[in-house]
């Protein structure tokens, strides 16, 4: 059966923060579609918690400049600086215009959006903690994603929810030039496929956490936006940096938001320690995450780890007033006791890191253009979010900069992106565009293999957990990348149990795994690659920044040539864009 | 018909190590009508952390027995609201609905919410649940010139319309509602929490707008206070008490 076809100017894939804030600005001047696997309120920002920094002043002296140096900084200066200070510029903007579309922040006792610490945000280039972060109690996150989607409901955008994108549509015209021409989506509901053709893409996919077992991520983020355009033949940037965050419920990895640390809250040891004293003797508690998971990950090693196992340890809120807790922490202590069992106001919580964030993706410029290679624009295609690698966030992302991220640079990816569609044409199709993604559906409906989904999953984040988490070497790197490459030949004959159209989630988590493998191995190449520790990526046998040999970005290509499946990865680089800040040590 | 309850020693997901596992029944209504009749029963056995969500009990299913089950879930820590169904007759989200509060020495029931299209196994259509909550304009409403920096909003009015913020459109509420399953017009709980989010918000001046669509023949009057939503919401939101706050304000027309 033919596919249906639908034609916009825009089409924008993906309906968390950074596809609806993208969707409210493209669908004021063009005419726009939003494509989500999701219903929009479903999407992950809505987990997020802590806050959204921006230098308002609301509560104590601060400006965008302390904002940007903290971020480069917190990025080890693997931050593109560029991009860095547009965001921080651009933060103050992107926070008020939320309240303006009636996000329902905390206040201050002047009535004003209140503001409170976070992880590496600090006054005067490192002084001491600032408070930086807006938040509506700890589910700033959930505040975020309901205040776009009601102005997105306001603003009558169109969602065609449930649309699962599983192929980009490139045009190339003969003198080599890249041209966005569309995408093919899966309706989940029919398990019909559609293509929609448009002038203008762009990406707001998320991040892929599930490659990890231990993870903060929703069992959803399976890095579909990245792995379509990697198979299209489009490089990503850094994905070695992958961050952990310190404080996940132990053994479970649900997310409790460094604001809690921000109020006051304490990391210690099975011994009662406050050890961050020792880690970061400034701002303690308060570094940003690498540095703090590295620490929590050190204390257990040496055996100063809490619980049956020693392999946990504890996050102190008890010295705080129960009234703050539950008035500014309400959901994170919720959390505690629902899955843990244990009262915040009264108990240490059992803590440990847990994988949060991709700080690597698809390459953008500045204005959310999509590069196919070190500078080159692919027309028409564009990328925000998670999904994306601007870089803002270099090799260790700050935290509250992701809310900030997917507002600030969302914003700019609608509006650009709309702009160049009412002036462009619509590219033309290639011959039966549904052709790749009907061949993979129909390829993995029809198997008759013998391996089960589940199985390789399972066995792809273990080895991702033991082999490239917080502390990685060559070693570990390299049973990782074995480890990968035998569960690729495996999945190539992995077959599904529900054989149907309507509805078919076995079908759906066949097909997030092709995309978790092939991202896991560009992870594990390119840590391994990586001979240096800087930020996220801590390698045991480089256990320092070597700013010579590598200040500069990742490049990861699919090429055909070799390799099993007829392809193989090469890695190139990309110079980091440095304006103010030399690198220097980093201190905290 | 109790399940005989085998016991290993495992470390248990939630980390706590010596927490012995159980075998549990789990009895889930099916329906795929791309080849079922008509909906049935059908009862699986599975391992289970007591101390582990029910969710994880359903994707073990899925995984390990039987890839055709189908439900929708994302986050799977109760902020997302993908995953409500009806769980031992009471509604709940799969992802905070622990084993062990669910008697699980009984077969643990699990279908899906009542009151809208079933679409597969534990999937229903949530078009209509989410026309009603657009129905209630369910955005900020502000005429005149917009501040230059934040409108100042004070703590005590900021907290007045704190409760109803926490909705995550999980349809919980509104699915277990006995006037809803009845008239499937009613715009059900959830819709008048988001009204109620709005009305009583201090920034808003939609709120004679709104109070005007709630007193419509399927607005708050059907509300016959049986604190079922109340019960049912995963966010502990007050909701019965939200829907009387808003037919309050449309008695006396006055916003407080």
């Amino acid at each position: 059966m033919a596919p249906q076809i639908h034609t916009y100017d825009t089409i924008i894939v993906g309906a968390g923060g950074a596809g609806m804030r993208a969707a409210l600005e493209a669908s004021k001047r063009s005419r726009t579609a939003v494509l989500t696997k999701l219903y929009p309120t479903r999407s992950h920002t809505g987990a997020a918690q802590g806050g959204m920094c921006a230098a308002l002043a609301n509560v104590e002296d601060d400006n965008w400049e302390w904002h940007t140096y903290d971020t480069v900084k917190g990025g080890d200066y693997l931050v593109d600086q560029d991009a860095a200070e547009i965001m921080c510029k651009e933060a103050i903007d992107a926070v008020l215009d939320l309240e303006k579309m009636g996000l329902p922040f905390s206040r201050t006792p002047e009535g004003k959006i209140d503001q409170r610490r976070f992880g590496g945000h600090t006054k005067d280039h490192g002084k001491a903690p600032v408070h930086r972060s807006c938040y509506a109690a700890d589910r700033t996150g959930h505040m975020i994603l309901q205040t776009l989607y009601q102005n997105c409901v306001k603003q009558e955008v169109e969602f065609y929810n449930e649309f699962y994108v599983l192929d980009l549509l490139l045009h190339e015209d003969s003198d080599g030039t890249k041209y966005a021409a569309g995408v093919v989506a899966l309706e989940l509901a029919t398990g019909e496929i559609h293509i929609f053709r448009g002038k203008a893409v762009i990406l707001a996919t998320g991040g892929f956490g599930k490659v990890f077992k231990t993870t903060s991520n929703a069992h959803t983020l399976t890095g579909d936006g990245m792995g379509i355009v990697w198979r299209r033949g489009l490089p990503l940037e850094d994905m070695e940096f992958y961050q952990f965050h310190p404080t996940g419920l132990a053994g479970l990895g649900i997310l409790l938001t460094e604001g809690a640390r921000g109020e006051g809250g304490i990391l210690r040891n099975a011994d009662g320690e406050r050890f961050m004293e020792r880690y970061a003797p400034t701002i303690k508690d308060l570094a940003p995450r690498d540095i703090v998971a590295r620490s929590m990950v050190l204390e257990v090693r040496d055996g100063r780890g809490a619980g049956p196992n020693k392999d946990y340890v504890y996050l102190d809120l008890t010295h705080l007033p129960a009234e703050q807790i539950e008035e500014k922490l309400p959901d994170i202590t919720e959390f505690a006791r629902t899955y843990l069992g244990v009262e915040p106001t009264t108990e240490l919580v059992p803590v440990y890191p847990t994988a949060h964030y991709a700080m690597g993706g698809v390459p953008t410029n500045v204005s959310g253009e999509v590069l196919a290679d070190n500078d080159t624009v692919v027309k028409g295609m564009y990328a925000a979010g998670e999904v994306a690698c601007v870089s803002v966030h270099g090799s260790n992302r700050l935290g509250t900069n992701s809310l900030l991220d997917i507002n600030v640079f969302g914003r700019r990816a609608g509006i650009n992106a709309a702009e160049y569609a009412v002036g462009a044409e619509l590219k033309p199709l290639p011959a039966e565009p549904e052709q790749a993604v009907v061949s993979m559906v129909e390829g993995l409906r029809n198997s008759t293999g013998h391996e089960r989904v589940a199985q390789i999953r399972q066995e792809l984040q273990t080895t991702m957990d033991q082999n490239a988490g917080v502390y990685r070497n060559d070693e570990t790197l390299a049973q990782a990348e074995k480890d990968v490459k035998e569960l690729q030949r495996r999945y190539r004959d992995v077959a599904v149990q529900d054989k149907g159209k309507r509805f078919n989630t076995d079908l759906l988590e066949a097909v997030e795994l092709g995309f978790l493998l092939d991202l896991a191995e560009i992870l594990v190449l390119g840590a391994r690659n990586r001979t240096e520790s800087r930020g996220a990526q801590a390698r045991e046998d480089y256990p320092t920044r070597d700013d010579v040999n590598w200040q500069k970005h990742t490049m990861a290509y699919r090429e055909k040539d070799g390799g099993d499946d007829g392809y193989r990865i090469r890695l190139d680089y990309k110079p980091v864009i440095v304006t103010r800040y030399q690198p220097t040590e980093r201190k905290y | 018909m109790s399940t005989a309850v085998q016991e290993h020693v495992e470390t248990s997901a939630s980390g706590q190590a010596g927490v012995p596992l159980m075998t549990i029944t789990v009895r889930i209504r099916r329906y795929n009508p791309e080849v079922d009749a008509a909906p049935h029963w059908v009862d699986y056995q599975v391992t289970a952390d007591p101390t582990a969500r029910i969710l994880d009990s359903l994707h073990k299913i899925k995984w390990e027995q039987d890839g055709s089950l189908t439900f929708r879930r994302s986050c799977a820590h109760g902020v997302c609201g993908s995953d409500a169904m009806r769980i031992n007759g009471k509604n709940r989200l799969a992802c905070k609905a622990l084993v062990k509060d669910l008697n699980p020495g009984k077969p643990i029931t699990v279908e899906p919410i009542q009151g809208l299209p079933v679409l597969k196994d534990l999937v229903v259509d949530m078009e209509p649940f989410f026309q009603a909550y657009r129905d209630v304009k369910p955005f900020l409403i502000a005429h005149g010139n917009e501040p230059t920096r934040e409108r100042i909003q004070s703590q005590k009015d900021r907290d007045r319309f704190d409760d109803t913020t926490k909705c995550i459109l999980c349809a919980a509420c509104t699915t277990s509602c006995p006037v809803f399953w009845a008239d499937g017009q009613y715009f059900g709980p959830a819709a008048i929490v988001n009204a109620h989010r709005f009305i009583f918000d201090s920034r808003d001046d939609g709120a004679n707008e709104r109070l005007e669509i709630l007193n419509d023949r399927e607005g708050v009057w059907r509300c016959r206070t049986t604190f079922n939503c109340t019960e049912a919401c995963p966010r502990g939101i007050q909701i019965t008490q939200a829907i009387a706050e808003v037919k309050r304000a449309l008695i006396t027309r006055r916003v407080i």
